[in-house]
């Protein structure tokens, strides 16, 4: 079964507000704290585990919010094909949870036996094109529901592709109906790192499939010409040009379900729920 | 080699050159950005490994750690994609490792810290009720052939090593100058409720519980812990696994429940 943009069942769910990342270091927090934020997002494989704390939390605090998984492992844009037990896998924990969003990312993190454990780039080609349309015809058939493809964060490009990534993407999406997890921080990232216009890039994406954003912190390096070189890092604080391309996003777009990332450094729960709240006054400006 | 075989080769071993396809908008040289990539790969999957193994990363300080994980990476490809599970191979590694070789206990510390990690995640079950345990100890007829089913979570470790001290000492539940390697402990490692527990226990009861795990009837088990300390005192040992929660099954000679 191919699932196509005419399916009935929408992108997501979730609400047009922000969330966060739940961390293991905060479930306690959020059971006794309960704090007033409009989503949280897992990443799936943390959760590929028979029982215990991570399930025990999970479905309690599944129990009060709406909740996105966000998988980080299926490897879409391996040359090889997909893992069926982590398909499974996948579909275990969405069957339990029932989330208002499923995203991946498009990328690839395996090679032959080995897990990689990188969101790695892919050349922009026909045959990339074919190969990761393919790979998400089969996974939203497998998971029977449509999901969310991320745009990459990216420190490299090919000399073999053929297309940029906003109509590579825009093509992903017209083949498979998927929707787009925009993630604005990487936009910003890859865009200073390969000279591109920002704001031109948001444009050229197709804004109508947006079904979620994520925001988060980059880390700043230099190449080896010394021009700045941007690292997706997910440790630190929305830097300010991502809230200014951010709230350009929500201009084009609407009000759309916003992450707040942290992966590293994770600070107090208090942070990341003030962090949320710059997204909601900016979401609150974007209109109903 | 097609191009991500390639990609992933020059990823993992620092020494190749990078894909001769990459790019850059400025010129500048694409090893320096490619650089970023296999930073992320080891330094994510190694970070994995120090939070998994805190120990025994304490017992050989931080640069020697981290240079062992790297070989580790290197030379096991991981296939899980489930970082939880990085380091289930880790401690066959470190025991074959020639630079760890004068740390003989090294290993089963290891060991040790994998199996926490595997009961910490381990598959949920209830604690037999009381009453139902009462009643199939009252019989002493059918005592010898019971079968218990210890907690999804337990896991026993024999080592020849003073492991479960080693790991204390970290805890700061006993000082490491006190603690003899050479002595050979045994642990059983389980989550009672959330929390991850790792009891000492004597070597008889380790024979007990090795036995129980197997399938043995009580009669049995309890006979191949007397074989190895005549003090295996069945009573006092039975309470503490009540005491613990970890009986979860009861059952006569057939496992019929």
């Amino acid at each position: 079964m191919k699932l196509t943009k005419s399916d009935a069942a929408p992108l997501t769910t979730l609400p047009l507000r922000a969330g966060i990342g739940l961390k293991s270091g905060h479930f306690q927090d959020v059971l006794d704290s309960q704090p007033d934020i409009g989503f949280f997002e897992v990443h799936a494989e943390n959760f590929m585990v028979a029982g215990g704390p991570f399930h025990h939390y999970l479905t309690r605090i599944r129990e009060n919010y709406p909740l996105s998984i966000h998988g980080v492992a299926l490897s879409i844009g391996a040359d090889a094909p997909l893992d069926i037990a982590h398909l499974n896998a996948l579909k275990l924990l969405l069957d339990r949870y029932q989330p208002e969003s499923f995203s991946e990312h498009l990328a690839w993190s395996t090679h032959g036996d080995t897990y990689l454990n990188d969101l790695l780039p892919l050349p922009y080609t026909d045959a990339t094109l074919q190969r990761v349309c393919e790979h998400i015809d089969q996974t939203q058939t497998h998971l029977q529901r449509r999901m969310l493809l991320e745009n990459p964060a990216t420190y490299v490009e090919f000399a073999a592709s053929t297309m940029d990534e906003a109509t590579f993407i825009t093509e992903v999406l017209r083949r498979t109906g998927c929707g787009l997890l925009l993630d604005v921080n990487n936009v910003y990232v890859s865009s200073v790192n390969h000279h591109r216009d920002a704001q031109a890039t948001i444009r050229a994406l197709p804004l109508q499939q947006v079904g979620e954003i994520h925001l988060a912190g980059f880390a700043e390096q230099v190449d080896g010409a010394g021009d700045r070189l941007l690292i997706d890092s997910h440790g630190s604080p929305v830097a300010t040009a991502v809230w200014d391309l951010y709230a350009f996003t929500l201009g084009l777009t609407g009000p759309v379900a916003t992450l707040l990332e942290r992966d590293n450094d994770v600070p107090p729960i208090a942070v990341l729920l003030a962090e949320a709240a710059i997204a909601e006054r900016l979401l609150a400006r974007a209109g109903p | 080699m097609s191009d991500q075989a390639h990609f992933a080769r020059a990823l993992l071993y620092a020494e190749l050159d990078v894909p001769a396809e990459l790019c850059t908008w400025n010129q500048s040289d694409p090893a320096v950005r490619f650089a970023v990539y296999r930073n992320n790969v080891v330094v994510s999957r190694t970070d994995a490994l120090a939070d998994t193994f805190p120990v025994t990363q304490a017992l050989v300080g931080k640069e020697f750690f981290r240079a062992m994980a790297r070989v580790f990476l290197q030379a096991n490809p991981v296939k899980t994609r489930v970082l939880t599970w990085l380091g289930a191979r880790f401690a066959d590694f470190v025991e074959a490792f020639p630079p760890a070789c004068t740390l003989p206990y090294l290993a089963d510390v290891a060991r040790l810290e994998m199996l926490r990690v595997c009961a910490y995640h381990a598959a949920d079950a209830q604690p037999i009720a009381l009453q139902t345990l009462g009643q199939a100890l009252a019989d002493p007829d059918a005592l010898s052939d019971l079968k218990l089913t210890l907690h999804p979570s337990a896991h026993l470790l024999q080592s020849p090593h003073a492991v479960w001290s080693l790991w204390a000492a970290h805890q700061d539940l006993l000082s490491i100058e006190t603690v003899d390697p050479e002595l050979a402990q045994t642990v059983l490692v389980f989550r009672r409720n959330l929390d991850v527990e790792v009891l000492n226990v004597s070597l008889a009861e380790g024979h007990f519980l090795m036995q129980l795990m197997a399938g043995a009837g009580l009669a049995l088990a309890a006979d191949a812990a007397v074989e190895h300390d005549q003090r295996f005192d069945l009573g006092a040992f039975m309470a503490t696994l009540i005491r613990l929660q970890l009986i979860t099954r009861i059952s006569n000679g057939d496992m019929t429940p």
